[in-house]
């Protein structure tokens, strides 16, 4: 029957198969949500909260499977929920899925369409590049680590795009150097219509900054702290054009030229204090990522 | 010899509370309720109008004199059938309702002495039907075939399910938090509502046959259309919609939370425990909290439960014009809630992306507007600042567009608020139905009940009256 399915699907969210997607603390996890994996589309997201006493935390979908009635998340242990997660196994209830929110990244026939992955953010590109390659554009991916063996969904990008350009820092793997040198040189050589980011704050403020001179559209996928998420609460406000708007659900995408930067990374970091452990280990990760300096994420 | 009456005692007769100097430091609450005796003590002073003037204040006219009458009797049980057949909620409008400009101002006691203690009378008969586990719920009548979906489960869409449930049709209640409750629940704070009296209410209709979906946003995962086609009929009951802010300088500073966010982090998301949940929540040691009704209060004093020196609210006119229940206004001041009246922000000073202080104007009062409020105007030059690490912004809510941007053919207003008969919640769309804040922007729980209460009715006489049956029976 249709309520009682409702109820089963909704109410708690079965992890079908996890996996290690890069060592340590990178995950994958199917999770049997039919009803979201129908409504699902590219560049939305979901809140879950794992048990009674949880938070409730947005993640990107990393992809959407409505044919087999699942979505896919991809999540770093990088806080206490996160890490929580990482303790959960396959065949694990997640207590709350609630989604999709935001709203779709808007699919066009632009031509050119480079798409740039830092961090997480090549996980939720997967659905993105997929959705822009069947729109009928010419689909490049920009993907960067800190060296070869932390690149992650590779070979799923290579599936739904025309080109995949990697970067590592030590020159282990593809161009030596960060994700907006690859950028710039694809812009130089072969231009680009549309450019879009997801990925920490300072990588997709990097990548406007890389297009803003060229004047090509560029979209990124923001993320703030966030509560309800179907904007009762305000507190995912961003800034952009001058305006404030909320990226739950006014986003999560908006025209990376005219975000203010400065006020989403300031936000992002308001509990600081309350989510120390967690918050540190995140920043430790945007400054991996894109200094000169790294160290090893894990051995 | 006839026999005198006992003079009637001018004052209300005062309900037990926990000290102020107790209670600003815990989330318990506040009032602790009339015993019977008390209770029958107040009812004594109701003079059982002919005319009753107070039920003409109710939202829902609830018979006021005659469940009195019966709290005077010692039938208590009898007080709760005259209640809930007007109010399902006696125990949430016991203890949210703003009594003294509805039933309580027209009380014709109240012209001469202070008026009934209605509102108290009603939570004294409903906490004393929950403790004697007298709170049975209803038999729902012969299953009619008949299904109602119900969006948000607030006070409008509680009541709106109560009633078609006990009526016979099936009902199904989306909504989009984990946990049934809505503002009940992520507003009120546990100090004036606890959760546990929202819980119970909730069970009640789970025992009718209510079916309960969390984690459902409409117009995200289900849309309006697709619930037509899975039920007979559709009320939207979504509630206050998005915070408003004011557009000053600093609003996005860390420390400036809309009254949303902070309440919801503190009442729905448990914050205050933090040992024991994950969400974080800052504990301001100087909070100011803008505005004048009562989730003002309510974040106020829920500022001072975490651990605040000093909370300070600023209104832009004057203790007359505040829209809050009186009774939180004392209660507030009794706790040491500081009232900077008369103060409009200017703009929100940070240092390091951290709030430091609150910059004001001085107002004065000029005529009265529209809604008959005196109009606060600027007085020029005259700035000053309070130095707060925190800041809660509680000036109301904008319409959330979650399911007007879904349902494009629904009609709303320039606000973005849903156009629906006044009388029966009908919308322009077929079949789907309206009550609540969402209708009439903010406004109180038991007008939301109201609301709720007779959108149900209609949505009962267009359902019944169905010939053919063709939709309701899903796979």
């Amino acid at each position: 029957m249709f309520l009682r399915a409702v109820v089963k699907f909704l109410v708690m969210a079965k992890i079908l198969e996890k996996k290690l997607i890069r060592k340590p603390d990178v995950f994958s996890y199917e999770l049997d949500a039919p009803r979201i994996s129908r409504k699902a589309q590219p560049g939305q997201f979901v809140i879950i909260r794992l048990h009674e006493k949880g938070e409730r935390i947005p993640i990107s979908l990393a992809d959407i499977n409505p044919a087999e009635g699942t979505i896919t998340l991809i999540v770093m242990a990088v806080g206490k929920t996160t890490t929580e997660l990482s303790g959960f196994q396959t065949g694990d209830e997640i207590l709350d899925l609630c989604g999709p929110l935001g709203m779709p990244t808007h699919i066009e026939k632009a031509g050119k369409v480079v798409l740039v992955g830092g961090g997480f953010g090549v996980a939720p590109l997967f659905p993105i590049a997929r959705a822009f390659k069947a729109a009928g554009n010419s689909v490049t991916v920009v993907m960067g680590a800190r060296s070869g063996d932390l690149l992650i969904y590779e070979q799923e990008m290579q599936q739904v795009s025309d080109r995949v350009l990697i970067t590592t820092d030590d020159g282990s793997k593809g161009t030596k150097g960060i994700v907006t040198t690859a950028l710039s040189r694809e812009i130089a050589e072969n231009g680009a219509d549309l450019v879009m980011a997801v990925g920490p704050a300072i990588m997709m403020k990097s990548v406007s900054e890389t297009t803003r001179p060229f004047g090509i559209k560029t979209v990124v996928s923001l993320n703030p702290i966030m509560v309800d998420g179907t904007g009762m609460c305000g507190g995912c406000r961003v800034s952009v054009g001058g305006a404030v708007k909320f990226a739950c659900i006014d986003g999560p995408e908006f025209d990376g030229h005219a975000v203010d930067w400065e006020l989403l990374m300031l936000r992002q970091k308001a509990y600081k204090k309350e989510e120390q452990e967690s918050f540190e280990a995140w920043k430790q990760r945007h400054e991996r990522m894109l200094s000169k300096e790294r160290q090893p994420l894990c051995e | 010899m006839k026999k005198k009456p006992a003079p009637i005692n001018p004052r209300k007769t005062p309900i037990p509370e926990q000290a102020p100097g107790i209670r600003r430091s815990n989330f318990e609450e506040v009032s602790l309720g009339y015993s019977e005796e008390q209770a029958r003590q107040e009812a004594a002073r109701c003079l059982n109008c002919k005319e009753p003037k107070c039920v003409t204040g109710c939202p829902v006219s609830v018979p006021i004199p005659a469940f009195i009458q019966a709290i005077k009797t010692g039938d208590f049980n009898k007080a709760l059938a005259v209640i809930k057949s007007a109010n399902l909620l006696p125990a949430v409008c016991g203890r949210v309702c703003p009594q003294e400009s509805q039933c309580e101002m027209l009380c014709t006691l109240g012209k001469k002495f202070e008026p009934v203690g209605i509102g108290r009378m009603e939570r004294f008969v409903a906490d004393w039907a929950a403790r004697n586990s007298a709170v049975e719920a209803p038999v729902p009548e012969a299953s009619t075939g008949r299904s109602v979906a119900i969006v948000g489960s607030g006070p409008s869409g509680l009541a709106c399910a109560y009633d078609l449930a006990k009526l016979g049709h099936r009902v199904t209640i989306f909504e989009a938090l984990h946990e049934p409750g809505g503002v009940l629940v992520y507003g009120i704070p546990e100090f004036r509502l606890p959760k546990k009296i929202v819980a119970r209410e909730i069970e009640v209709l789970k025992k009718m046959g209510v079916e309960l979906v969390t984690n459902a946003v409409v117009g995200k995962l289900i849309e309006i259309d697709e619930l037509m086609d899975k039920y007979d009929a559709c009320f939207i009951g979504t509630g206050a919609g998005v915070p408003k802010f004011m557009g000053i300088e600093g609003e996005n500073l860390t420390g400036v939370y809309s009254a949303n966010e902070f309440l919801t982090r503190v009442n729905l998301m448990r914050a205050y425990d933090k040992e024991a949940f994950d969400t974080p929540i800052r504990r301001g040691e100087r909070v100011a909290v803008i505005g004048g009704g009562n989730v003002a209060m309510d974040a106020a004093r829920t500022a001072l439960r975490l651990g605040a020196r000093e909370t300070i609210i600023v209104y832009r006119r004057s203790e007359a014009e505040m829209p809050a229940r009186r009774e939180e206004v004392h209660h507030a001041k009794e706790e040491g809630i500081i009232f900077e009246l008369l103060a409009t922000p200017v703009r929100i000073l940070g240092e390091n992306g951290q709030v430091v202080s609150l910059e004001c104007l001085r107002m004065e009062l000029g005529e009265p507007d529209a809604s008959g409020r005196r109009r606060s105007l600027p007085k020029k030059g005259s700035e000053f600042r309070i130095p707060v690490d925190t800041v809660i912004v509680a000036l109301g809510t904008n319409t959330n567009p979650l399911i007007s941007r879904s349902a494009k053919d629904l009609a709303v207003n320039d606000y973005g608020y849903i156009l629906a008969d006044e009388n029966t919640g009908k919308t322009n769309k077929a079949g789907v139905y309206a009550g609540g804040d969402i209708v009439t922007g903010s406004a109180t729980v038991i007008s939301a009940l109201g609301a709720g209460r007779k959108a149900a009715r209609a949505i009962h006489a267009a359902v019944s009256g169905k010939n053919d049956r063709s939709r309701g029976q899903t796979s």
